[in-house]
Protein backbone atom coordinates (compact mmCIF):
# COMPACT_ATOMS: atom_id res chain seq x y z
CA UNK A 1 0.00 0.00 0.00
CA UNK A 2 2.88 2.70 0.77
CA UNK A 3 4.41 2.22 -2.66
CA UNK A 4 0.81 3.14 -3.91
CA UNK A 5 0.53 6.33 -1.79
CA UNK A 6 4.65 7.17 -2.30
CA UNK A 7 4.65 6.58 -5.54
CA UNK A 8 6.11 9.95 -7.56
CA UNK A 9 7.05 11.57 -4.07
CA UNK A 10 9.41 9.41 -2.65
CA UNK A 11 12.48 8.62 -4.19
CA UNK A 12 11.91 5.61 -6.05
CA UNK A 13 11.25 2.16 -4.50
CA UNK A 14 12.14 -0.80 -6.57
CA UNK A 15 9.31 -2.98 -7.49
CA UNK A 16 9.85 -6.32 -6.85
CA UNK A 17 8.16 -8.73 -9.24
CA UNK A 18 6.86 -12.48 -7.67
CA UNK A 19 7.83 -13.69 -11.00
CA UNK A 20 11.82 -11.92 -10.79
CA UNK A 21 14.03 -14.76 -8.83
CA UNK A 22 16.79 -13.82 -6.45
CA UNK A 23 19.74 -12.77 -7.99
CA UNK A 24 21.52 -15.71 -6.06
CA UNK A 25 19.27 -18.30 -7.58
CA UNK A 26 19.61 -16.93 -10.85
CA UNK A 27 23.75 -17.03 -10.36
CA UNK A 28 22.84 -20.64 -9.36
CA UNK A 29 21.01 -22.00 -11.61
CA UNK A 30 23.26 -20.10 -14.50
CA UNK A 31 26.34 -21.52 -13.29
CA UNK A 32 24.30 -25.13 -12.91
CA UNK A 33 23.32 -24.55 -16.60
CA UNK A 34 26.87 -23.54 -17.71
CA UNK A 35 28.78 -26.60 -15.78
CA UNK A 36 26.31 -29.02 -17.15
CA UNK A 37 27.02 -28.44 -20.76
CA UNK A 38 30.41 -27.40 -20.34
CA UNK A 39 31.51 -30.85 -18.72
CA UNK A 40 28.84 -33.22 -20.64
CA UNK A 41 29.36 -31.35 -23.78
CA UNK A 42 31.73 -29.04 -24.55
CA UNK A 43 34.81 -31.24 -23.14
CA UNK A 44 33.98 -33.79 -25.49
CA UNK A 45 34.44 -31.85 -28.36
CA UNK A 46 37.47 -30.13 -26.93
CA UNK A 47 38.88 -33.04 -26.48
CA UNK A 48 39.17 -34.16 -29.91
CA UNK A 49 40.54 -31.05 -31.33
CA UNK A 50 43.02 -31.63 -28.43
CA UNK A 51 43.85 -35.18 -29.55
CA UNK A 52 44.21 -34.85 -33.19
CA UNK A 53 46.34 -32.06 -33.36
CA UNK A 54 48.53 -33.99 -30.45
CA UNK A 55 51.16 -35.28 -32.83
CA UNK A 56 51.17 -31.83 -34.83
CA UNK A 57 49.54 -30.27 -37.71
CA UNK A 58 51.45 -32.32 -40.13
CA UNK A 59 50.35 -36.06 -38.52
CA UNK A 60 47.05 -34.75 -38.64
CA UNK A 61 47.29 -34.30 -42.72
CA UNK A 62 49.26 -37.03 -42.66
CA UNK A 63 46.38 -39.03 -41.27
CA UNK A 64 43.98 -37.39 -42.78
CA UNK A 65 45.43 -37.95 -46.63
CA UNK A 66 46.29 -41.86 -45.54
CA UNK A 67 44.40 -44.03 -48.56
CA UNK A 68 42.33 -45.73 -46.67
CA UNK A 69 40.96 -42.35 -44.90
CA UNK A 70 40.56 -40.63 -47.94
CA UNK A 71 38.88 -43.84 -49.24
CA UNK A 72 36.11 -43.63 -46.15
CA UNK A 73 35.79 -39.79 -46.91
CA UNK A 74 35.09 -40.55 -50.64
CA UNK A 75 32.69 -43.48 -49.46
CA UNK A 76 30.42 -41.23 -47.11
CA UNK A 77 30.25 -38.37 -49.17
CA UNK A 78 29.34 -40.63 -52.12
CA UNK A 79 26.38 -42.42 -49.83
CA UNK A 80 25.39 -38.84 -48.78
CA UNK A 81 24.95 -37.80 -52.62
CA UNK A 82 23.29 -40.42 -53.16
CA UNK A 83 20.60 -40.54 -49.97
CA UNK A 84 20.55 -37.11 -49.32
CA UNK A 85 18.87 -35.99 -52.81
CA UNK A 86 16.26 -39.14 -52.41
CA UNK A 87 15.17 -38.04 -49.53
CA UNK A 88 14.75 -34.57 -50.32
CA UNK A 89 12.57 -35.92 -53.16
CA UNK A 90 10.66 -38.24 -50.78
CA UNK A 91 10.36 -35.21 -48.38
CA UNK A 92 8.41 -32.92 -51.14
CA UNK A 93 6.33 -35.07 -51.97
CA UNK A 94 4.99 -36.61 -48.41
CA UNK A 95 4.45 -33.03 -47.92
CA UNK A 96 3.13 -32.45 -50.63
CA UNK A 97 0.52 -35.44 -50.33
CA UNK A 98 0.24 -34.98 -46.98
CA UNK A 99 -0.37 -30.93 -46.36
CA UNK A 100 -2.19 -30.32 -49.30
CA UNK A 101 -4.57 -33.75 -49.57
CA UNK A 102 -6.79 -35.25 -46.87
CA UNK A 103 -6.68 -39.35 -46.82
CA UNK A 104 -7.83 -41.81 -44.98
CA UNK A 105 -4.67 -43.41 -42.83
CA UNK A 106 -3.10 -39.70 -42.90
CA UNK A 107 -1.99 -39.65 -39.22
CA UNK A 108 -0.30 -43.32 -39.67
CA UNK A 109 1.24 -42.31 -42.08
CA UNK A 110 3.03 -39.39 -40.02
CA UNK A 111 3.31 -41.41 -37.75
CA UNK A 112 5.27 -43.98 -39.66
CA UNK A 113 7.56 -41.24 -41.22
CA UNK A 114 8.49 -40.84 -37.46
CA UNK A 115 9.68 -44.29 -36.85
CA UNK A 116 13.61 -44.16 -38.15
CA UNK A 117 13.73 -41.62 -34.78
CA UNK A 118 12.85 -43.91 -32.39
CA UNK A 119 14.19 -47.24 -33.94
CA UNK A 120 17.54 -48.13 -32.65
CA UNK A 121 20.36 -47.65 -35.83
CA UNK A 122 21.26 -51.48 -35.10
CA UNK A 123 18.01 -52.42 -35.86
CA UNK A 124 18.01 -50.17 -38.97
CA UNK A 125 20.57 -52.04 -40.30
CA UNK A 126 19.67 -55.19 -39.01
CA UNK A 127 16.23 -55.45 -41.19
CA UNK A 128 17.91 -55.08 -44.38
CA UNK A 129 20.25 -57.62 -43.28
CA UNK A 130 17.22 -59.60 -42.75
CA UNK A 131 16.03 -58.85 -46.45
CA UNK A 132 19.48 -58.78 -48.37
CA UNK A 133 21.99 -61.37 -46.42
CA UNK A 134 22.60 -65.00 -47.49
CA UNK A 135 19.96 -65.98 -44.99
CA UNK A 136 17.75 -63.43 -45.74
CA UNK A 137 14.49 -63.00 -47.84
CA UNK A 138 16.28 -62.01 -51.44
CA UNK A 139 20.03 -62.79 -50.57
CA UNK A 140 20.46 -66.22 -51.64
CA UNK A 141 18.69 -65.19 -55.49
CA UNK A 142 21.08 -61.71 -55.45
CA UNK A 143 23.93 -63.66 -54.92
CA UNK A 144 22.55 -66.31 -58.37
CA UNK A 145 22.74 -63.18 -60.30
CA UNK A 146 25.71 -61.33 -58.78
CA UNK A 147 24.46 -58.63 -57.00
CA UNK A 148 26.02 -57.23 -53.82
CA UNK A 149 24.15 -54.71 -51.60
CA UNK A 150 25.31 -55.61 -48.62
CA UNK A 151 28.76 -54.72 -47.48
CA UNK A 152 28.64 -52.78 -50.48
CA UNK A 153 27.45 -49.27 -51.65
CA UNK A 154 24.36 -49.89 -51.84
CA UNK A 155 23.11 -51.38 -48.40
CA UNK A 156 25.12 -48.84 -47.51
CA UNK A 157 22.89 -46.27 -48.88
CA UNK A 158 19.91 -48.03 -48.00
CA UNK A 159 20.93 -47.90 -44.10
CA UNK A 160 21.79 -44.01 -44.59
CA UNK A 161 18.81 -43.52 -46.16
CA UNK A 162 16.63 -44.97 -43.38
CA UNK A 163 18.08 -43.39 -40.96
CA UNK A 164 18.13 -40.13 -42.42
CA UNK A 165 14.67 -40.33 -44.24
CA UNK A 166 12.26 -38.40 -41.91
CA UNK A 167 14.80 -35.15 -41.98
CA UNK A 168 13.26 -33.62 -44.73
CA UNK A 169 9.37 -34.83 -44.25
CA UNK A 170 9.66 -33.33 -40.85
CA UNK A 171 10.17 -30.22 -40.93
CA UNK A 172 8.19 -29.69 -44.35
CA UNK A 173 4.61 -31.28 -43.27
CA UNK A 174 4.31 -29.19 -40.54
CA UNK A 175 5.44 -25.96 -42.37
CA UNK A 176 3.33 -26.90 -45.61
CA UNK A 177 0.32 -27.76 -43.40
CA UNK A 178 0.42 -24.57 -41.48
CA UNK A 179 0.48 -22.49 -44.80
CA UNK A 180 -2.63 -24.29 -45.69
CA UNK A 181 -3.78 -24.63 -49.55
CA UNK A 182 -4.81 -20.65 -50.48
CA UNK A 183 -1.86 -19.94 -52.32
CA UNK A 184 -1.79 -23.26 -54.23
CA UNK A 185 -5.43 -23.29 -55.47
CA UNK A 186 -5.23 -20.03 -56.16
CA UNK A 187 -2.50 -20.56 -58.77
CA UNK A 188 -4.13 -23.70 -60.18
CA UNK A 189 -7.44 -21.54 -60.47
CA UNK A 190 -6.00 -19.06 -62.82
CA UNK A 191 -4.38 -21.61 -64.74
CA UNK A 192 -1.27 -22.50 -63.29
CA UNK A 193 0.48 -26.09 -64.43
CA UNK A 194 1.42 -28.33 -61.44
CA UNK A 195 5.17 -27.98 -61.99
CA UNK A 196 4.41 -24.19 -61.99
CA UNK A 197 2.20 -23.86 -59.07
CA UNK A 198 4.78 -25.84 -56.98
CA UNK A 199 8.26 -24.04 -58.59
CA UNK A 200 6.74 -20.15 -58.22
CA UNK A 201 4.30 -20.40 -55.25
CA UNK A 202 5.25 -23.50 -52.94
CA UNK A 203 8.89 -23.47 -53.56
CA UNK A 204 9.67 -20.00 -52.11
CA UNK A 205 7.01 -20.62 -49.37
CA UNK A 206 9.42 -23.53 -48.07
CA UNK A 207 12.86 -22.68 -49.17
CA UNK A 208 14.57 -22.22 -45.79
CA UNK A 209 12.41 -25.18 -44.40
CA UNK A 210 13.65 -27.30 -46.55
CA UNK A 211 17.21 -26.35 -46.54
CA UNK A 212 17.31 -26.70 -43.01
CA UNK A 213 15.99 -30.16 -43.70
CA UNK A 214 18.21 -30.97 -46.18
CA UNK A 215 21.26 -29.60 -43.85
CA UNK A 216 20.38 -32.17 -40.77
CA UNK A 217 19.77 -35.12 -43.22
CA UNK A 218 23.02 -34.42 -44.59
CA UNK A 219 24.79 -34.53 -41.54
CA UNK A 220 23.15 -37.58 -40.31
CA UNK A 221 23.90 -39.06 -43.32
CA UNK A 222 27.30 -38.33 -42.90
CA UNK A 223 27.50 -38.91 -39.46
CA UNK A 224 25.55 -42.26 -39.51
CA UNK A 225 27.17 -44.85 -37.80
CA UNK A 226 25.38 -47.63 -36.30
CA UNK A 227 22.79 -48.40 -39.02
CA UNK A 228 25.71 -48.67 -41.46
CA UNK A 229 28.15 -50.40 -39.21
CA UNK A 230 25.71 -53.21 -39.52
CA UNK A 231 25.47 -53.69 -43.41
CA UNK A 232 28.81 -52.24 -44.57
CA UNK A 233 31.07 -55.50 -43.54
CA UNK A 234 34.07 -53.19 -42.38
CA UNK A 235 36.06 -53.42 -45.34
CA UNK A 236 39.21 -51.30 -44.57
CA UNK A 237 39.37 -48.92 -47.46
CA UNK A 238 36.10 -50.45 -49.45
CA UNK A 239 32.91 -50.40 -47.35
CA UNK A 240 34.48 -48.22 -44.55
CA UNK A 241 32.38 -44.98 -44.09
CA UNK A 242 34.19 -41.92 -41.87
CA UNK A 243 32.20 -42.82 -38.47
CA UNK A 244 33.28 -46.82 -39.26
CA UNK A 245 36.90 -45.99 -40.37
CA UNK A 246 37.32 -43.36 -36.60
CA UNK A 247 36.27 -47.16 -34.89
CA UNK A 248 38.95 -49.21 -36.85
CA UNK A 249 41.47 -46.46 -36.01
CA UNK A 250 40.10 -45.93 -32.27
CA UNK A 251 40.25 -50.06 -31.85
CA UNK A 252 43.74 -50.08 -33.32
CA UNK A 253 45.28 -47.89 -31.23
CA UNK A 254 45.80 -45.24 -33.53
CA UNK A 255 44.68 -42.27 -31.23
CA UNK A 256 46.05 -39.72 -33.49
CA UNK A 257 45.03 -41.38 -36.34
CA UNK A 258 41.10 -42.34 -34.94
CA UNK A 259 41.03 -38.29 -33.52
CA UNK A 260 42.14 -36.64 -36.75
CA UNK A 261 39.22 -38.56 -38.96
CA UNK A 262 36.62 -37.15 -35.70
CA UNK A 263 38.06 -33.95 -36.02
CA UNK A 264 37.22 -33.76 -40.01
CA UNK A 265 33.55 -34.70 -38.78
CA UNK A 266 33.18 -32.71 -35.95
CA UNK A 267 34.01 -29.82 -38.15
CA UNK A 268 31.65 -30.80 -40.40
CA UNK A 269 29.04 -30.59 -37.34
CA UNK A 270 29.64 -27.55 -36.28
CA UNK A 271 29.67 -25.98 -39.26
CA UNK A 272 26.05 -27.24 -39.48
CA UNK A 273 25.37 -26.23 -36.16
CA UNK A 274 26.58 -23.02 -37.11
CA UNK A 275 24.14 -23.19 -40.43
CA UNK A 276 21.13 -24.12 -38.45
CA UNK A 277 21.82 -21.68 -36.29
CA UNK A 278 21.73 -18.88 -38.56
CA UNK A 279 18.93 -20.20 -40.28
CA UNK A 280 16.95 -20.06 -36.86
CA UNK A 281 18.07 -16.62 -36.36
CA UNK A 282 17.55 -15.22 -40.20
CA UNK A 283 14.48 -16.80 -40.97
CA UNK A 284 13.09 -17.79 -37.75
CA UNK A 285 9.24 -16.43 -39.04
CA UNK A 286 9.40 -18.84 -42.51
CA UNK A 287 11.05 -21.89 -40.01
CA UNK A 288 8.15 -20.52 -36.91
CA UNK A 289 5.67 -23.48 -37.99
CA UNK A 290 7.82 -26.02 -37.42
CA UNK A 291 8.73 -25.38 -34.15
CA UNK A 292 5.35 -24.88 -33.19
CA UNK A 293 4.52 -27.98 -33.43
CA UNK B 1 -26.31 -18.63 -66.77
CA UNK B 2 -27.48 -21.24 -65.14
CA UNK B 3 -27.83 -23.52 -67.54
CA UNK B 4 -24.29 -22.97 -68.73
CA UNK B 5 -23.24 -23.78 -65.64
CA UNK B 6 -25.28 -26.96 -65.16
CA UNK B 7 -23.11 -28.06 -68.76
CA UNK B 8 -19.72 -27.53 -67.15
CA UNK B 9 -18.51 -31.37 -66.41
CA UNK B 10 -17.84 -32.21 -62.48
CA UNK B 11 -14.17 -32.59 -62.29
CA UNK B 12 -12.51 -36.28 -62.70
CA UNK B 13 -10.40 -35.61 -59.20
CA UNK B 14 -11.97 -34.30 -55.68
CA UNK B 15 -8.85 -32.37 -55.50
CA UNK B 16 -8.33 -28.69 -56.74
CA UNK B 17 -4.59 -29.45 -56.95
CA UNK B 18 -2.55 -31.69 -58.89
CA UNK B 19 -0.26 -34.34 -58.05
CA UNK B 20 -1.91 -35.72 -55.13
CA UNK B 21 -1.60 -39.29 -56.86
CA UNK B 22 1.59 -38.98 -58.09
CA UNK B 23 3.00 -37.10 -54.37
CA UNK B 24 1.35 -40.04 -52.52
CA UNK B 25 2.62 -42.71 -55.38
CA UNK B 26 5.90 -41.65 -54.68
CA UNK B 27 5.55 -41.80 -50.36
CA UNK B 28 3.77 -45.00 -50.21
CA UNK B 29 6.06 -46.45 -52.53
CA UNK B 30 9.42 -45.03 -50.81
CA UNK B 31 7.57 -46.38 -47.50
CA UNK B 32 6.84 -49.49 -48.62
CA UNK B 33 10.38 -50.41 -50.50
CA UNK B 34 12.58 -48.67 -47.63
CA UNK B 35 10.58 -49.50 -44.56
CA UNK B 36 7.53 -51.99 -44.43
CA UNK B 37 9.25 -55.23 -46.21
CA UNK B 38 11.92 -54.54 -44.11
CA UNK B 39 9.88 -54.29 -40.70
CA UNK B 40 7.94 -56.86 -42.19
CA UNK B 41 11.50 -59.22 -42.55
CA UNK B 42 12.74 -57.91 -38.93
CA UNK B 43 8.94 -59.19 -37.33
CA UNK B 44 8.33 -62.48 -38.82
CA UNK B 45 12.32 -63.55 -38.45
CA UNK B 46 11.82 -64.57 -34.84
CA UNK B 47 9.38 -66.90 -35.31
CA UNK B 48 11.27 -68.77 -37.88
CA UNK B 49 12.22 -69.89 -34.25
CA UNK B 50 8.33 -70.80 -33.20
CA UNK B 51 7.15 -68.82 -30.27
CA UNK B 52 9.19 -70.70 -27.87
CA UNK B 53 12.07 -70.41 -29.68
CA UNK B 54 11.66 -66.44 -29.83
CA UNK B 55 11.08 -66.66 -25.84
CA UNK B 56 14.45 -69.33 -25.29
CA UNK B 57 16.19 -66.88 -27.86
CA UNK B 58 15.32 -63.22 -25.91
CA UNK B 59 15.16 -65.10 -22.29
CA UNK B 60 19.08 -65.91 -21.75
CA UNK B 61 20.71 -64.21 -18.83
CA UNK B 62 22.92 -62.58 -20.89
CA UNK B 63 20.29 -60.99 -23.38
CA UNK B 64 18.32 -60.47 -20.50
CA UNK B 65 21.08 -58.19 -18.87
CA UNK B 66 21.75 -56.26 -21.70
CA UNK B 67 17.93 -55.27 -22.21
CA UNK B 68 18.04 -54.33 -18.43
CA UNK B 69 20.69 -52.65 -18.67
CA UNK B 70 19.89 -50.75 -21.84
CA UNK B 71 16.00 -49.58 -20.75
CA UNK B 72 17.77 -49.38 -17.13
CA UNK B 73 20.05 -46.67 -18.05
CA UNK B 74 17.94 -44.87 -20.41
CA UNK B 75 15.53 -44.31 -17.87
CA UNK B 76 18.18 -42.96 -15.68
CA UNK B 77 19.71 -40.92 -18.15
CA UNK B 78 15.84 -39.76 -19.40
CA UNK B 79 15.52 -38.57 -15.36
CA UNK B 80 19.00 -36.94 -15.28
CA UNK B 81 18.29 -34.98 -18.76
CA UNK B 82 14.37 -33.92 -17.57
CA UNK B 83 16.51 -32.18 -14.29
CA UNK B 84 18.86 -30.58 -16.51
CA UNK B 85 16.39 -29.49 -19.23
CA UNK B 86 14.66 -28.02 -16.85
CA UNK B 87 17.05 -26.20 -15.53
CA UNK B 88 18.83 -25.36 -19.10
CA UNK B 89 15.12 -24.25 -20.36
CA UNK B 90 14.68 -22.19 -17.06
CA UNK B 91 17.60 -20.08 -17.29
CA UNK B 92 17.43 -19.91 -21.29
CA UNK B 93 13.88 -18.67 -21.35
CA UNK B 94 13.64 -16.38 -18.34
CA UNK B 95 17.02 -14.73 -17.49
CA UNK B 96 19.22 -12.91 -19.30
CA UNK B 97 23.02 -13.59 -19.09
CA UNK B 98 26.46 -12.67 -20.83
CA UNK B 99 26.91 -16.07 -22.94
CA UNK B 100 23.49 -16.71 -23.74
CA UNK B 101 23.24 -17.22 -27.25
CA UNK B 102 26.13 -19.48 -27.17
CA UNK B 103 24.89 -21.66 -24.49
CA UNK B 104 21.51 -21.85 -26.68
CA UNK B 105 23.34 -23.05 -29.85
CA UNK B 106 25.31 -25.54 -27.97
CA UNK B 107 22.18 -27.48 -26.93
CA UNK B 108 22.16 -29.22 -30.08
CA UNK B 109 25.93 -30.32 -30.37
CA UNK B 110 24.66 -34.30 -29.63
CA UNK B 111 22.43 -33.57 -32.31
CA UNK B 112 25.26 -32.59 -34.83
CA UNK B 113 28.21 -34.41 -33.62
CA UNK B 114 28.61 -38.16 -35.12
CA UNK B 115 27.93 -40.66 -32.57
CA UNK B 116 31.58 -42.17 -33.03
CA UNK B 117 33.11 -39.29 -32.68
CA UNK B 118 31.02 -38.84 -29.27
CA UNK B 119 31.63 -41.99 -28.73
CA UNK B 120 35.63 -42.02 -28.60
CA UNK B 121 36.11 -38.69 -26.84
CA UNK B 122 33.60 -39.34 -23.96
CA UNK B 123 35.48 -42.55 -23.51
CA UNK B 124 38.77 -40.98 -23.66
CA UNK B 125 37.89 -38.26 -21.28
CA UNK B 126 36.67 -40.63 -18.49
CA UNK B 127 38.97 -43.23 -18.82
CA UNK B 128 41.91 -43.81 -15.89
CA UNK B 129 43.94 -41.67 -17.69
CA UNK B 130 41.47 -39.17 -19.15
CA UNK B 131 40.78 -35.86 -18.17
CA UNK B 132 37.98 -36.51 -16.07
CA UNK B 133 38.91 -40.32 -15.48
CA UNK B 134 41.86 -39.46 -13.69
CA UNK B 135 40.47 -36.99 -11.23
CA UNK B 136 38.16 -39.26 -10.69
CA UNK B 137 39.96 -42.74 -10.06
CA UNK B 138 41.55 -40.86 -6.90
CA UNK B 139 38.10 -41.40 -6.01
CA UNK B 140 38.18 -45.07 -6.38
CA UNK B 141 35.43 -44.07 -9.02
CA UNK B 142 35.30 -45.62 -12.19
CA UNK B 143 33.14 -44.97 -14.83
CA UNK B 144 34.23 -45.74 -18.57
CA UNK B 145 33.90 -49.78 -19.06
CA UNK B 146 31.64 -49.42 -16.51
CA UNK B 147 27.29 -49.19 -16.70
CA UNK B 148 27.81 -46.03 -15.72
CA UNK B 149 29.49 -45.40 -18.73
CA UNK B 150 26.73 -46.48 -20.69
CA UNK B 151 24.64 -43.88 -18.62
CA UNK B 152 27.33 -41.14 -19.09
CA UNK B 153 26.83 -41.38 -22.95
CA UNK B 154 22.96 -41.58 -22.90
CA UNK B 155 22.50 -38.66 -20.96
CA UNK B 156 24.67 -36.88 -23.62
CA UNK B 157 22.77 -37.48 -26.57
CA UNK B 158 19.52 -37.25 -25.06
CA UNK B 159 19.70 -33.92 -23.41
CA UNK B 160 18.87 -31.83 -26.55
CA UNK B 161 15.51 -33.50 -26.58
CA UNK B 162 14.73 -32.76 -22.93
CA UNK B 163 15.94 -28.53 -23.45
CA UNK B 164 14.20 -28.12 -26.89
CA UNK B 165 10.54 -29.82 -26.27
CA UNK B 166 10.31 -27.69 -22.93
CA UNK B 167 12.00 -24.33 -24.22
CA UNK B 168 8.80 -23.19 -26.20
CA UNK B 169 6.91 -24.35 -24.14
CA UNK B 170 7.75 -22.71 -20.95
CA UNK B 171 8.15 -19.28 -23.00
CA UNK B 172 5.00 -19.62 -24.37
CA UNK B 173 3.69 -19.92 -20.61
CA UNK B 174 3.69 -16.65 -19.87
CA UNK B 175 4.13 -14.90 -16.60
CA UNK B 176 0.72 -14.13 -15.50
CA UNK B 177 -0.17 -17.27 -14.38
CA UNK B 178 2.89 -16.93 -11.74
CA UNK B 179 1.95 -13.44 -10.62
CA UNK B 180 -1.58 -14.54 -10.35
CA UNK B 181 -0.34 -17.43 -8.08
CA UNK B 182 2.16 -15.33 -6.39
CA UNK B 183 -1.13 -12.45 -5.58
CA UNK B 184 -3.27 -14.92 -4.12
CA UNK B 185 -0.16 -15.51 -1.76
CA UNK B 186 1.65 -18.81 -3.42
CA UNK B 187 5.55 -18.71 -2.26
CA UNK B 188 8.02 -19.33 -5.10
CA UNK B 189 8.13 -22.95 -4.62
CA UNK B 190 4.89 -23.43 -4.20
CA UNK B 191 3.67 -22.07 -7.26
CA UNK B 192 6.67 -23.59 -9.48
CA UNK B 193 5.49 -27.07 -7.83
CA UNK B 194 1.83 -26.62 -7.93
CA UNK B 195 1.21 -24.45 -11.54
CA UNK B 196 4.92 -24.81 -13.33
CA UNK B 197 5.95 -27.83 -13.20
CA UNK B 198 2.17 -29.11 -14.03
CA UNK B 199 1.62 -27.18 -16.82
CA UNK B 200 4.89 -27.88 -18.07
CA UNK B 201 4.37 -31.89 -17.50
CA UNK B 202 3.14 -32.72 -21.22
CA UNK B 203 6.15 -31.34 -22.33
CA UNK B 204 8.24 -32.66 -19.39
CA UNK B 205 7.28 -35.96 -20.23
CA UNK B 206 7.35 -35.80 -24.27
CA UNK B 207 10.89 -34.90 -24.14
CA UNK B 208 11.75 -37.75 -21.54
CA UNK B 209 10.29 -40.24 -23.79
CA UNK B 210 12.46 -38.88 -26.55
CA UNK B 211 15.75 -39.20 -24.71
CA UNK B 212 14.23 -42.60 -23.57
CA UNK B 213 13.86 -43.92 -26.46
CA UNK B 214 17.25 -42.43 -28.14
CA UNK B 215 19.28 -43.81 -25.35
CA UNK B 216 17.44 -47.22 -25.57
CA UNK B 217 18.73 -47.80 -29.02
CA UNK B 218 22.06 -45.45 -28.77
CA UNK B 219 24.80 -47.54 -30.58
CA UNK B 220 27.61 -45.30 -31.52
CA UNK B 221 28.73 -43.03 -29.14
CA UNK B 222 27.88 -46.03 -26.10
CA UNK B 223 30.34 -48.75 -27.43
CA UNK B 224 33.21 -46.91 -26.92
CA UNK B 225 32.49 -45.91 -23.03
CA UNK B 226 30.79 -49.29 -22.35
CA UNK B 227 33.64 -51.62 -22.60
CA UNK B 228 31.15 -54.21 -23.08
CA UNK B 229 31.76 -56.59 -20.75
CA UNK B 230 29.18 -59.28 -21.32
CA UNK B 231 25.65 -58.81 -18.80
CA UNK B 232 27.61 -56.15 -17.02
CA UNK B 233 28.14 -53.54 -19.71
CA UNK B 234 26.79 -55.03 -22.69
CA UNK B 235 23.72 -53.09 -24.38
CA UNK B 236 21.24 -54.82 -26.13
CA UNK B 237 21.65 -53.12 -29.72
CA UNK B 238 25.60 -54.49 -29.45
CA UNK B 239 24.51 -57.81 -28.86
CA UNK B 240 22.16 -57.94 -31.93
CA UNK B 241 25.50 -57.12 -33.34
CA UNK B 242 27.41 -59.62 -32.20
CA UNK B 243 24.80 -61.99 -33.14
CA UNK B 244 24.62 -61.15 -36.31
CA UNK B 245 28.55 -61.52 -36.76
CA UNK B 246 28.36 -65.14 -35.31
CA UNK B 247 25.33 -65.56 -38.23
CA UNK B 248 22.33 -66.23 -35.44
CA UNK B 249 20.57 -64.14 -37.54
CA UNK B 250 16.96 -65.17 -35.62
CA UNK B 251 18.20 -64.63 -32.44
CA UNK B 252 19.43 -61.25 -33.46
CA UNK B 253 16.08 -60.43 -35.00
CA UNK B 254 14.20 -61.37 -31.71
CA UNK B 255 16.33 -59.14 -29.61
CA UNK B 256 15.37 -56.56 -32.55
CA UNK B 257 11.56 -57.21 -32.78
CA UNK B 258 11.61 -56.55 -28.48
CA UNK B 259 13.86 -53.48 -29.09
CA UNK B 260 11.36 -52.18 -31.67
CA UNK B 261 8.35 -53.29 -29.81
CA UNK B 262 9.76 -50.79 -27.66
CA UNK B 263 9.85 -48.37 -30.36
CA UNK B 264 6.32 -48.80 -31.03
CA UNK B 265 5.03 -48.50 -27.67
CA UNK B 266 7.03 -44.77 -27.09
CA UNK B 267 5.92 -43.75 -30.04
CA UNK B 268 2.33 -43.96 -29.49
CA UNK B 269 2.82 -42.86 -25.93
CA UNK B 270 4.50 -39.54 -27.72
CA UNK B 271 1.58 -39.32 -29.64
CA UNK B 272 -0.79 -39.30 -26.76
CA UNK B 273 1.03 -36.96 -25.03
CA UNK B 274 1.08 -34.33 -28.19
CA UNK B 275 -3.09 -34.68 -28.14
CA UNK B 276 -2.91 -34.57 -24.12
CA UNK B 277 -0.53 -31.29 -24.66
CA UNK B 278 -3.21 -30.11 -27.23
CA UNK B 279 -6.39 -30.64 -25.14
CA UNK B 280 -4.90 -28.52 -22.17
CA UNK B 281 -3.70 -25.52 -24.41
Amino acid sequence: MSALFNSGIAPRQRFHRPTDDPVWLKALLVVMAFGFIAVLLLLPLLLVFREAFAGGFLALWTAITEPDSLAAVRLSLMAAAIAVPLNTVFGIAAAWSIAKFDFPGKTFLVTLIDLPFSVSPVVSGLIYVLVFGMQGWFGPQLADHNIHILFALPGIVLATMFVTFPFVARELIPLMMDQGRDEEEAAATLGASGLSTFLRVTLPNIKWGLLYGVLLCNARALGEFGAVSVVSGHIRGVTNTMPLHIELLYNNYDYVGAFAVAALLAMLGLITLALKSLLEWRYADELAAMHRH
Amino acid sequence: MSAIGLKIPLPRSRHVLPGFRLSLGITLFYMTGLVLIPLLALVIRPFSLGLDGFWNAISTPRVLASLRLSFGMAFLAAAIDSVFGFVIAWVLVRYRFPGKGLLDAVIDLPFALPTAVAGIALSTLYAPNGWIGSLLIAHDIRIAYTPWGVLVAMTFIGLPFTVRTLQPVLSELGLEIEEVAATLGATRLQTISRVVVPMLMPALLTGAAMAFARGVGEYGSVIFIAGNIPAVSEIAPLLIVTKLEQYDYAGAAAIGVVMLGASFVLLLALNGLQSWAAKRR
